[in-house]
């Protein structure tokens, strides 16, 4: 029994998308991406971009896009296939959201969109367009910390810290919500995210530790 | 000969106080850079091909189409032509390219002619497993055959537990960079000094030709420890992309299936024994996998190793899975689920306390523990009021949700690795102690400092601490459960040392000798006088500019009784089951931890709790699922290869046998011994509570209810 590894790959939509569309919508963005790509101002990878822009690989090319992050307007040029959360981590440097699981299930990327928890890695830097976006980097201003950061340590709510910054993310959409949670509120609210050292009693107690700090008024 | 022990109990002042991690802020604000975070100038990121089947051969491989592909830097082959692929998403090639997109649509251009070959991936039967079987040789002592005939009862069981990953939550992987003749390597690694000496053999460079540098690393488990073939491959992609930094880090799926795994590990036992619980003979037939190296004997009977009368048959399963790596305590949470559960089901057959039965049984134990874990089966009782709780084996009450208590133990060795420190002391007062170690969230940053800290006399916040860096004196691997035994005493003596170097040059100021000086609450002064004294800053001053270090060692042919081997540990299981669904819930677990010299509790306790919580995930949840038509992991990503959440763990308490006479045996290891008893006591309390054994664990719903099936029938 023998099988050619390409039948395995050659039945992939992507591919024989971009076979087929890929062209035209490359040499369209070729005339409009690679002028927009230039203008990246934080962007890390502008060469790469450019590269991408002009039509590298095989989906649709990059397209210039513009990110609420963090109050801030960020250019970038990302393909659509990109996910918000690749996007803030290889383009923008902003790594504090972790890719863990890639589908939705751990939270280690957890931002918050519009007020909303979400998993970053499931939502595409397109679609977050014209979308206020908070990533753990903009909790707290440089050389600050957050009462929930500050929580974290207090309790030893951490070990590797992988989970960590998800974990802050998501308690910090938990609280907005629910400032004055029990502790049964607590397991429920923190139930969408995982961590693999086995930290969450202290995170149990880190959460309604800021619960308490924050109704103090001390920081929000 | 400078006094290098540890200071005593009752003197310390940063020692076995709990100052918070000290990396803790910069890891809960998301600013700590793991080496999987970085973005280095130009960086290039790659993606692997891998093998689609189990186990097949590589007729033939074509890159070109992917080489061409614009954005693409370089291809590696990794299984050439006529290459064998022994197991499912095993590497094929890797490809570096500008952006990660391009770097997977190249490997979907690469063309594989596989000649697929027969596999086999499952060893559950071992009847089944034909000439996968690699048998070890029969172990008998005494004579269990004459034992086995003589007793007044004998329990015959059936014990198994599947194959898991570490599923670190950084993957495995590094970013490096291979310009001109020296490699700059960023891994995500448990052995800091040691990884680039493995990556530089593998390239055939001196090993003084690799820099490695890692502030941070997300999760190990013992399955961090090479520069891993990705690794090799990534540092010559980056030399054939003209030195261009390259970033290689899994995708999950990679992560569960090729990042090493737990051995599996199942058994038939046999248990003779006496109408008062007195075990007499202990017959197994085991087998295990860890993928084509099968998988080794786990250590049984655990701690009760010296049951006079043994037949040991183990059998390593040759199955096409990724290869094994350490996990944690390798081999004994297995050796203890397996253990403890025979021992839980004989005593239920005899009618007894399991708690009675294990305590019975102590005598064959090593004589340096035994008194240990009968102090440690009665606390554990206490703390979960098992004389409240406990009843007899499904004695449950007559409602659907049933609750047992059961028993698991441990037993561990620790004590240090080998470990050099460099300590300095400059004229401004600030101190800076640097070792080749690694931080993996147990705290060894903050243990260091302390250690230090003490030693100098100084607030914790004086001793910058410098880990992380090749460059700085080797330290051992963190593996074990030695880390803080090994950095702790490479420490203090490279502390004490140029603490020495320090009183000579003050204490002609002092009017004294070196040897009458002390370091106390910021001062050098001089023993019982407190009015001779100089601040810190001001002793520091005497030593004009030069900067004064001095080194530190830990020997482990003669670790000064800094450190020692040997810890034990009991948990207790307490568990709710519901017979209508099979849901398992936990209400609470109780660990008693044998611990040495805890330099800081609030750390020590973090990880006796989380190696409980690793012990729920692996009791009820956790399983590599194999099919085996495909040879394929069906579950590798976290949907389904299933982690304990939040809400899923109960309560835990934890009980750190902190006393003076364990104090005085130095420090001894901690982050392997907690997670060997957990499986094996909720295996137990479950059983207590349904009245019948599930003979494997994960304990999830589908086996619970099996299990009481086959009862009803």
């Amino acid at each position: 029994m023998s099988k050619h590894h390409d039948e395995l790959v050659e039945k992939s939509p992507r591919q024989s998308a971009s076979g087929e569309s890929g062209f035209s919508r490359r040499g369209f963005l070729r005339t409009t991406g690679a002028t927009t790509s230039a203008i990246g101002t934080t962007a890390l990878l502008t060469e790469d971009e450019a590269i991408a822009a002009q039509g590298a690989g095989m989906g649709p090319g990059a397209v210039p896009i513009t990110l609420n992050i963090n109050g801030k307007d960020q250019k970038l040029t990302v393909e659509p296939r990109v996910t918000l959360l690749d996007a803030c981590r290889n383009n923008l440097d902003l790594t504090g959201a972790k890719r863990v699981c890639d589908r939705g299930t751990c939270g280690a990327c957890t931002m918050i969109m519009n007020g909303k928890v979400v998993y970053a890695c499931t939502v595409l830097a397109i679609d977050a367009q014209g979308k206020k976006i908070q990533t753990i980097e903009g909790l707290a201003a440089e050389g600050k910390y957050h009462p929930i950061s500050q929580a974290f340590v207090n309790q030893d709510a951490q070990q590797c810290g992988y989970c960590t910054p998800g974990f802050v993310m998501a308690s910090k959409g938990f609280l907005d919500r629910n400032p004055n949670p029990t502790e049964e509120q607590v397991l429920k609210g923190l139930g969408g995210n995982l961590c693999r050292c086995g930290t969450y009693m202290g995170v149990r107690k880190a959460v309604l530790e800021a619960s308490k700090v924050m109704k103090g008024g001390k920081n929000a | 000969m400078p006094n290098y022990s540890w200071p005593p109990m009752s003197t310390r002042a940063v020692m076995g106080k709990s100052p918070k991690r000290q990396d803790g802020l910069e890891k809960a604000s998301g600013r700590a850079k793991y080496n999987s975070d970085l973005n280095k100038p130009g960086m290039l990121f790659t993606a692997l091909l891998h093998s689609p089947y189990a186990h097949a051969r590589v007729r033939s491989i074509d890159t070109s189409a992917a080489e061409k592909l614009q954005g693409v830097t370089a291809v590696r082959v990794m299984a050439a032509a006529g290459a064998e692929v022994n197991w499912q998403s095993q590497e094929v090639a890797v490809v570096a390219a500008t952006s990660e997109a391009v770097a997977r649509d190249a490997v979907r251009l690469i063309k594989v002619d596989w000649e697929v070959l027969p596999h086999m991936v499952k060893e559950d039967d071992l009847g089944k497993v034909g000439n996968r079987a690699k048998p070890a040789g029969e172990q008998v002592t005494g004579d269990p055959d004459k034992a086995f005939k003589e007793a007044d009862v004998v329990l015959d069981g059936s014990y198994g537990m599947p194959v898991l990953t570490h599923c670190c939550l950084e993957p495995h992987g590094q970013v490096v960079e291979w310009k001109g003749d020296v490699v700059n390597f960023w891994p995500s690694t448990q052995t800091v000094s040691n990884v680039g000496g493995d990556l530089a053999k593998n390239l055939e460079l001196p090993a003084t030709q690799v820099k490695v540098h890692q502030d941070h690393v997300g999760g190990g488990f013992g399955s961090k420890f090479a520069a891993d073939r990705w690794g090799i491959e990534g540092a010559r992609l980056s030399k054939a992309s003209g030195g261009r930094p390259v970033k290689v880090f899994l995708d999950r799926a990679a992560e569960l299936n090729i990042a090493g795994n737990r051995p599996s590990a199942y058994a038939k036992i046999k248990i003779a024994a006496k109408k008062d619980g007195t075990i007499t003979a202990w017959d197994s037939v085991s087998w295990a996998t860890g993928g084509m190296g099968g998988g080794g004997m786990p250590p049984i009977p655990y701690v009760y190793t010296n049951i006079p009368n043994k037949r040991l048959n183990h059998t390593a399963v040759a199955t096409n899975g990724g290869p094994l790596r350490a996990w944690r305590a390798p081999n004994h949470p297995q050796a203890s689920y397996l253990t403890c559960s025979a021992l839980e089901d004989l005593a239920a057959k005899l009618g007894m306390d399991p708690m009675v039965l294990f305590a019975k049984n102590v005598q064959y134990a090593a004589e340096a523990r035994r008194e240990t874990y009968l102090y440690q089966l009665k606390k554990a009782a206490e703390l979960s009021e098992w004389s409240k709780l406990w009843h007899r084996r499904g004695d449950s009450g007559s409602g659907p949700v049933k609750r047992g208590l059961g028993i698991g133990i441990c037993t561990w060795q620790g004590a240090g690795h080998a470990s050099n420190c460099k300590a300095t002391i400059h004229s401004d007062g600030s101190v800076e102690v640097e070792l080749g170690s690694q931080d993996l969230g147990t705290g060894t940053r903050t243990i260091i400092g302390q250690v230090a800290a003490e030693t100098l006399g100084l607030p914790l916040e004086a001793v910058k601490v410098k880990i992380g860096d090749n460059s700085y004196p080797v330290s051992g691997s963190s593996g074990g459960s030695t880390t803080v035994g090994g950095v702790s005493s490479s420490t203090r003596i490279a502390t004490v040392n140029v603490l020495e170097k320090l009183f000579e040059k003050v204490a002609p100021s002092l009017n004294s000798t070196a040897d009458k000086l002390e370091a106390r609450g910021g001062k050098i002064q001089v023993k019982g006088d407190a009015t001779k004294s100089l601040t810190w800053a001001a002793a520091c001053k005497k030593l004009g500019v030069q900067s004064i270090s001095d080194n530190g060692t830990n020997d482990q042919r003669n670790p000064r009784g800094l450190n020692t081997a040997g810890v034990a540990g009991i948990q207790v299981a307490d568990v709710s089951v519901d017979v209508e669904t099979g849901v398992v819930k936990m209400n609470r677990m109780v660990a008693v931890q044998d611990c040495g010299l805890i330099v800081n509790p609030k750390l020590a306790e973090s990880q006796v709790l989380g190696a409980c919580i690793m012990s729920v995930c692996g009791a009820l949840m956790e399983e590599r699922v194999m099919d085996a038509m495909t040879g394929r992991v069906l579950n590798p990503e976290m949907e389904f290869y299933k982690l304990a959440g939040i809400a899923d763990i109960g309560n835990i308490v934890v009980h750190m046998d902190i006393r003076e006479e364990n104090d005085k045996r130095g420090i001894v290891g901690l982050g392997e011994p907690p997670t060997v008893g957990g499986v094996a006591a909720i295996a137990n309390a479950v059983a207590n509570a349904i009245g019948v054994r599930v003979p494997s664990v994960p304990l999830t719903p589908d086996r619970v209810l099996a299990a009481l099936e086959e009862k009803r029938s």
